[in-house]
């Protein structure tokens, strides 16, 4: 019996890779996650098979309290909050490495010097993405509002990762006594939620990227502790692909990962925002709708402020008024519009614009010179001009789409701050952009009414 | 016997940098969520652990790990499906996810 479950283990374990092959390219991307699945599904029903196991009615029990709630949830859940339940379920497997690792030295089962050590390192990486992901998911959902900082924030940080260290040496010498244990699993917590709480939001993504290979990393440790070579394979094939996921990610955004963690962006970056002055022109929806109808080439720059709105379906609504007045329509995608590389582009294939509208930034950039009108909705950073100039702004180097060379710039925007990353954005003040105040779906909506009374 | 897991820890490590050596910005998201339901498959430890579990503080911690583990590989799966749901090929065949089909 237990040679069919290894067997299957080897099984799963191809699946996963093969899986995860599949979802790199778009052509195979939705059979991959077939596949993934596939393996995952053998694997929990040959796992009940395993000689001697006992408490499998709490096991299905939790089995279907917590996959039941998963899968209802992320059913459910609209497409622009997709980043944080990928970061929600990512803490889930985090934490549940941890309390592996928590529950196998309960049981005293942990002995020698390498396997200490990688329960110990798997409880604490486990620890320290279950809570960073929480704080993850708050940032995202809006509740955590401003990045938090302490005074001597790093310093403070390497004391307490110190601390825990030392916790986890001691672990590893003495075999776990219950307090140093109970200590320990606590400040790994906080330490995740100190890490995370200054990160400024627009870097999140990539935070919950590493978060993602860190927890692959725990889940390969627990499967050496636990001696399961499919937990081993699929855990450190995540964590290495994970991490190159994640500096692919901040090479888009042109952040490098050292500095998203140890100078978390700011409004007050240094001598950030300087230069940035001047009055905004305000406009009325008429006028926008006037000025694009009337237009021979208009690009749509759609951000995070559009989703979250829900205006994507009025959006292309508009397009298509556009269009049937013979205006050519076309949307520029930045790489990191939305929260996420590629979140924009499933948003808007949601609403249904046709995917030969859709470019990205080098694909449409040297246009912007020849558009009439650059429509700009919900966007802030990734169009501030600052990003090619100001070499002391923390977005400067950034690769942003070049709506300001466009003849006239309409900005649809709620109010007055300043963008996600609490950067003044220069774009607004220039002699060709004017502002459309309001939430996209209204602002757009209004735009709609007034095309539709212009015939 | 140590040293022959350390081998596969190598080899994975290596296979998970290469398996996905190209990929384009759209999946970036996409690949993301669904290495994040692979390591769902800590549900499988987290059942053994369970199964094993002898007092009522082990069976408590068992159970919030197999809780944990089973939403993980639930939610994950949702989620990256739900995602992935965007590159269905429409009628003519080609990818109905916009930039799908130019990504260098």
């Amino acid at each position: 019996m237990q040679t069919f479950i290894d067997l299957t283990y080897v099984v799963v374990a191809a699946l996963f890779i093969l899986g995860l092959k599949a979802m790199s390219s778009p052509a195979t991307a939705r059979r991959g996650i077939v596949w993934a699945g596939v393996g995952m599904v053998l694997a929990t029903i040959v796992t009940f098979l395993t000689p001697g196991l006992g408490n499998i009615g709490l096991m299905l029990l939790a089995i279907v309290l917590g996959g039941g709630a998963a899968w209802y949830l992320g059913r459910v859940v609209k497409m622009t909050d997709m980043p944080q339940m990928v970061a929600v379920y990512n803490g889930m497997g985090g934490g549940a490495a941890a309390a592996i690792a928590a529950l196998e030295f309960a049981r005293g089962e942990v002995h020698g010097a390498l396997p200490l050590t990688l329960a110990v390192l798997g409880s604490l990486i486990g620890s320290v993405a279950f809570s960073g992901s929480v704080v993850a998911f708050l940032k995202l959902q809006g509740v955590m509002k401003r990045a938090w900082r302490l005074p001597a924030q790093n310093t403070v940080n390497a004391a307490l990762a110190a601390v825990v260290v030392l916790l986890g040496l001691l672990t590893v010498a003495t075999g776990g006594t219950p307090a140093v244990l109970v200590l320990f699993y606590v400040l790994a917590l906080l330490l995740g939620v100190v890490l995370t709480s200054p990160i400024g939001g627009a870097d999140m993504p990539v935070v919950i990227s590493l978060l993602n290979a860190f927890t692959g990393l725990a889940v390969g440790f627990e499967g050496y502790v636990l001696g399961i070579p499919a937990l081993i394979i699929a855990g450190i094939v995540v964590g290495a692909s994970g991490t190159l996921l994640t500096q692919l990610m901040a090479r888009a955004m042109n952040r490098p990962i050292s500095n998203i963690i140890f100078t978390p962006m700011t409004g007050e970056a240094q001598g950030g925002g300087s230069g940035v002055a001047g009055t905004m022109r305000e406009l009325s929806a008429l006028d926008a709708a006037a000025m694009m109808r009337y237009a021979q080439r208009v690009v749509v720059v759609p951000g995070y402020g559009m989703a979250v709105a829900g205006a994507q379906h009025k959006v292309q609504e508009m397009a298509k008024l556009l269009e049937g007045a013979g205006v050519d329509v076309r949307f520029a995608i930045h790489p990191v519009a939305g929260r996420m590389p590629g979140h924009m582009n499933v948003l808007l294939a949601e609403a249904g614009v046709p995917y030969d509208k859709i470019f990205d930034l080098e694909e449409i950039n040297a246009d912007f010179p020849l558009t009439d009108v650059a429509l700009v909705i919900g966007a802030n950073d990734v169009v501030n001009p600052v990003a090619r100039h100001d070499k002391a702004s923390p977005i400067y180097g950034m690769p942003i789409l070049d709506a300001d060379r466009a003849a006239q710039v309409i900005v649809v925007k709620r109010g007055k701050g300043a963008g996600y990353s609490g950067i003044e954005n220069e774009l607004f003040y220039r002699e060709n952009t004017s502002m459309l105040y309001g939430s996209a779906q209204q602002a757009i909506a209004d735009v709609v009414t007034n095309l539709k009374g212009m015939g | 016997m140590d040293l022959f897991y350390l081998y596969i820890f190598m080899l994975a490590a290596f296979t998970g940098y290469e398996v996905i050596a190209r990929v384009p910005v759209i999946l970036h998201t996409p690949l993301m969520s669904g290495s994040n339901f692979v390591h769902g498959v800590v549900l499988v430890g987290a059942m053994v652990a369970l199964g094993h579990a002898a007092s009522p503080l082990e069976q408590a911690i068992g159970f919030f790990a197999v809780l944990l583990g089973a939403a993980n590989a639930a939610g994950g799966y949702v989620v990256t499906e739900r995602m992935l749901a965007m590159f269905r090929s429409d009628r003519r065949g080609a990818p109905a996810m916009p930039g799908a089909e130019r990504v260098k």
